[in-house]
């Protein structure tokens, strides 16, 4: 018997075998192309935020003997001041000073004129290197500046990933909070969740209403209806975004419309602010919440009410008790799906936002293509990445138990 | 019978969706306290439609239903307290079974401790004690049919409404349900409108069956009184099987009448529906009343036939005969030891009682056709 059945299971597993090589063959060039395109660069963004080769590029003498300085309250010997030397001589010869200062600056206060006032200054031979390199640039007698130079050393720092988050580490190792005035990065990470979660709502309250009409009319009236809901999507984003500024600058429809109807008497500004973030976000989003609600909708018979009213409910309290919940997968669907979406959004605010209206992903954009800080750009987007697998894990966990999980 | 007997009145009732055809058209309909009445016929009858005025979701386009002396026109479904069985059972799928059966009450605003015992009660009486806490997608068709049961009940309403609730189930689950749904009426002696097209399902369970058809009443009678003496064609072929044979009436003679058939003979028939001599008829025979032997004191009337072709259906053996140009009519014939089965292409004389041969309005469709390419 026992034979026969694990022969029976090599049996199955050789049938097996052929079918699940077939379909792993299909998927095998999306697979590749995901590979190649999506989590190999994202890996090694992801791996740029902590891994930190730069300064030890140009300066290898620095970053081998800063490993043997033991003591990190008294100054390092004279061995690292040498190789300071050293590196700074053979940099100032290949012409990669500018790539050791740019680096230094991030984590030293004028650390661009630091490396090269003492390359400019430094004797060709001394008999104490760390005499003369402190005699050319008495701030390299400070501990603190050795500090920052060991962690930028690498290869890896938690420098980029604390900066992200509004932290830097002491000399001695202590991770505290930046300066008020140099802390930005947590108020645009927090900016950027309310946006998103105001834009959620706003998507939430106007395309409920929507869906529900195209769930219950019949079918001759919902499909024109519904090719108006996906009209946006056939739009290119820029020209939609282009037509919101038309529409909400001072001299525009809407502010005329409401000056001649007597609601204002001063043009409001719409644009360039956060009312506009939100209009332009919305009107963007909203098929991505309308058509997970509309496909759980259609689904809900028209029975559940009727068989709610029949027992008693009246049609609010029907309404609250059975088909709210019943759309409940599909809010929830719709509300991940804007939610995210909105989370990285980049064109829309940048062209119909203010300053203070732009979120982090304008700020990667402008680490990667205007500053070329690509370990900054890295980190802001892990600490996105991370925060929102973390709101993603909180959700599912809230929402599981209500029949609103998603993935 | 008293006024206070009727619960429920239609009262010149008609209803059209697009202002022109009328699926109801003039329903007067006075429905008794405590009793089951069954609303039977093929779709688009309108029964269901009748159904759906009274629940409150449809509203009639003219006339008027009463229920307790009180009109329903102005009344929204959730006021009229009648409990209802949908066609799917309609159990909320969010909720357990525990929360569907409570929800009438809870919206009622009674006390949990109440809800609990009554829900408890409830259950008890599908026996479904124990299930309580499961979801409806946990339970099979026939539990489910149980719990929109309980649901419709456990508010104790006068009225409970049935729209096809036995449709979804198998044959062998759908007959026992029907006996457990006519026992749970009889014990809490509430009024049921159930709406079936199973005609056995009607014969099985109700006090009374009204057949609808083309949006009237055709017939409303205790079952016996539908099968046994049918008003109309209609009726007799839609309820339980018929045979049909035209022809003319040559005379009335009291309460029978004589019919010469197409071929040229000549039978007795019990007048049912028929407007008088030299009018157009069609007789009706159910397949068991119908002898295969010639004419007797008891069955005076005879007709040969031939025998097409032999059913054996283990109990019985049907024989499918022509008769007077009908190439279909059936009788059933039971196994007796002494009487041999005709074989086919033999021919013979059948014979049948004079009440047991209608004289019914001509019937110009074949009903059973009609009724299921509707």
């Amino acid at each position: 018997m026992s034979i026969a059945a694990t022969g029976l299971k090599a049996e199955l597993r050789r049938a097996e075998r052929a079918r699940k090589r077939r379909a792993f063959l299909l998927v095998l060039p999306l697979l590749l192309f995901l590979i190649v395109t999506f989590v190999i660069p994202i890996g090694d963004m992801l791996r740029r935020s902590v891994h930190d080769t730069e300064l030890a590029g140009v300066w290898p003498r620095v970053a081998q003997q800063i490993g043997d300085w033991e003591n990190r309250s008294r100054l390092p010997d004279e061995a690292l001041f040498a190789a300071l030397a050293a590196d700074l001589a053979e940099s100032r010869e290949n012409r990669s000073l500018a790539t050791a200062a740019r680096r230094l600056n991030y984590a030293i206060d004028n650390g661009r004129s630091l490396v090269f006032g003492t390359a400019r200054k430094l004797p060709d031979s001394a008999g104490s290197w760390k005499q003369a390199i402190i005699e050319a640039e008495p701030r390299w007698g400070d501990v603190e500046l050795w500090g920052a130079v060991a962690q930028a050393s690498g290869p890896l720092t938690g420098f980029y990933l604390l900066q992200a988050l509004d932290l830097k580490r002491t000399a001695g190792g202590d991770i505290v909070s930046v300066p008020s005035n140099q802390a930005v990065y947590v108020d645009i990470l927090l900016r950027t969740f309310t946006v998103s979660l105001v834009v959620t709502l706003l998507c939430l309250a106007l395309g409920f209403p929507v869906a529900y009409l195209l769930a219950t009319l019949p079918t001759r009236l919902a499909n024109p209806l519904m090719i108006l809901v996906l009209l946006p999507f056939w739009t290119s984003l820029l020209v939609r975004t282009a037509a919101w500024i038309v529409l909400l600058q001072e001299q525009g429809l809407v502010n005329e419309a409401m000056i001649w109807l007597g609601l204002i008497d001063q043009p409001v500004r719409l644009i360039y602010n956060r009312i506009g973030v939100y209009v332009a976000m919305t009107h963007v989003l909203l098929p991505f919440m309308i058509l997970p609600l509309y496909a759980v909708m259609k689904g809900i018979s028209p029975a559940y009410m009727r068989a709610a009213t029949s027992l008693g409910a009246s049609p609010t309290r029907a309404f609250v008790k059975v088909y709210l919940p019943l759309t409940a997968p599909g809010i929830a669907a719709g509300a991940l799906l804007v939610f995210i979406l909105a989370l990285g959004y980049y064109i829309t605010p940048a062209l119909v936002g203010g300053a203070a209206d732009q979120m982090i992903s304008y700020f990667i954009a402008f680490y990667t293509s205007d500053t070329v800080n690509w370990g900054m750009a890295a980190a802001l987007g892990a600490v996105l990445l991370t925060a929102t697998l973390i709101l993603y894990a909180l959700y599912n966990r809230l929402s599981g138990s209500a029949g609103m999980r998603v993935g | 019978m008293s006024q206070t007997d009727i619960l429920v009145s239609f009262q010149g009732v008609q209803k059209t969706y697009d202002g022109e055809n009328l699926v109801v058209k003039d329903l007067n309909l006075d429905i008794r306290r405590g009793e089951f009445l069954t609303l039977l016929g093929p779709s688009g009858s309108g029964k269901t439609t009748s159904l759906m005025m009274l629940a409150g979701f449809e509203t009639p386009t003219r006339g008027d239903i009463v229920l307790e002396g009180r009109s329903l026109a102005k009344l929204p479904p959730h006021k009229r307290d009648i409990g209802m069985v949908f066609q799917n059972y309609a159990l909320f799928p969010h909720m357990s079974v525990e929360e569907n059966v409570g929800f009438p009450l809870s919206v009622r605003g009674l006390s949990r401790a109440e809800q609990r015992e009554r829900v408890a009660k409830a259950l008890d009486m599908v026996r479904l004690d124990g299930m309580a806490q499961r979801h409806p997608a946990q339970l099979s068709g026939g539990q489910q049919q149980r719990v929109a049961l309980a649901r419709a009940l456990v508010f104790e309403p006068k009225l409970v409404l049935m729209d096809e609730p036995l449709g979804a189930l198998d044959k062998q689950l759908r007959e026992h349900m029907q006996i457990e749904i006519k026992h749970i009426h009889e014990s809490l002696g509430v009024t049921v409108v159930y709406v079936t097209h199973d005609q056995s399902e009607a014969l099985t369970m109700s006090d009374r069956i009204a057949v609808f058809n083309d949006g009237m009443i055709q017939q409303i009678d205790a079952p016996e009184a539908v099968y046994e003496s049918p008003q109309n064609s209609f009726v007799a072929h839609f309820i339980g099987e018929s045979n049909a044979l035209h022809g003319r009436i040559e005379r009335i003679e009291g309460q029978d009448c004589a019919v010469r058939l197409e071929d040229g003979a000549e039978v007795r028939a019990r007048a049912v529906n028929v407007a008088g001599a030299g009018s157009r008829t069609s007789l009706s025979f159910r397949p068991e009343k119908v002898h295969l032997a010639p004419a007797s004191e008891l069955y005076p009337n005879a007709l040969p036939a031939q025998v097409r072709e032999t059913i054996y259906h283990g109990d019985h053996v049907r024989i499918r005969l022509a008769v007077a140009g009908n190439e279909e009519f059936m009788v059933k014939m039971r196994f007796r030891a002494d009487r041999p089965i005709p074989r086919a292409g033999e021919r013979l004389e059948i014979s049948f009682a004079i009440a047991d041969c209608l004289a019914l309005d001509p019937l110009d469709k074949p009903v059973r056709a009609l009724a299921e390419a509707s």
